[in-house]
């Protein structure tokens, strides 16, 4: 089984990197993960990782990239809620890399 | 042949594609599975409504509580519909009625509507039998889950 390795824990995640069990996420786990995706996370980074953690709470759904756009333009504003500055913060698909980042599942209707 | 005209592509023609939930939400993977399909399809820009009847009108019940039987409460999914512009959730008034259950027994499910400056307005529509047949009669698919 593969897994992360953080201060000798093991977290066992799926064959794209998803975090096996959602529990397991904390900070350090996620910078970790970030890394393996050759993210540095900034403060913009950690507030899309925030934004879909709650989310995921409220909703029980990792959202597709459409709904991330809208939802994230509802709270933050047109400048965030927008699909180029989100892929400019997580260039292999904001929803995918940011959801494996906040210890979520693959959003649903993600190929 | 450079005035070859590609063939007309259907993109635009938009369905009404209903989802007809008939089951308990555990027990059986279909109501899970019924709202998977309808978060994904949700891409294509359909016209897209949910119908809930027999047993299927449990999955919209308030305060859901699964830790007893180890399954995820994907209840709370149903309240992030309107963010995939999912706003016709139809429940048949004589399939609660047998089931001693009133709309107030259901969860409250909204969207906003972009044309009147994003006013709440609720999904689930109580319709008796008759009308969800007419209703039925009006779409293009149904899928029965």
């Amino acid at each position: 089984m593969d897994a992360y390795v953080l201060d000798s824990h093991t977290y066992e995640h799926d064959e794209e990197g998803y975090l096996k069990n959602l529990a397991d996420w904390n900070k350090e786990l996620a910078q970790l993960i970030a890394k393996d995706e050759k993210i540095e996370l900034t403060p913009e980074h950690w507030e899309v990782v925030n934004f879909l953690r709650d989310y995921y709470e409220e909703y029980q759904v990792a959202p597709a990239i459409r709904i991330l756009v809208k939802a994230m333009k509802k709270t933050f504003g047109p400048e965030k809620g927008d699909q180029k500055y989100l892929y400019q913060l997580f260039p292999y698909g904001p929803a995918k890399q940011a959801c494996k980042i906040a210890g979520l599942p693959k959003p649903t209707g993600c190929v | 042949m450079a005035d070859v005209k590609p063939p007309e592509i259907a993109s635009n023609i938009k369905k009404k594609l209903m989802y007809v939930n008939r089951k308990a939400p555990y027990g059986t993977i279909y109501a899970l599975e019924s709202l998977e399909v309808v978060l994904i399809s949700a891409a294509f820009e359909q016209d897209v409504s949910l119908a809930f009847l027999d047993d299927g009108v449990y999955q919209l019940m308030k305060g859901q509580n699964t830790s007893g039987i180890g399954m995820k409460n994907f209840s709370p999914t149903f309240k992030a519909l309107g963010d995939y512009e999912i706003k016709k959730l139809y429940v048949e008034k004589e399939s609660l009625d047998e089931r001693g259950l009133k709309p107030d027994d259901l969860m409250e499910i909204s969207y906003e509507d972009e044309d009147e400056g994003f006013a709440k307005k609720p999904s689930v529509r109580i319709v008796n039998r008759s009308e969800l047949t007419q209703i039925m009669a009006q779409q293009d698919v149904l899928l029965n889950f």
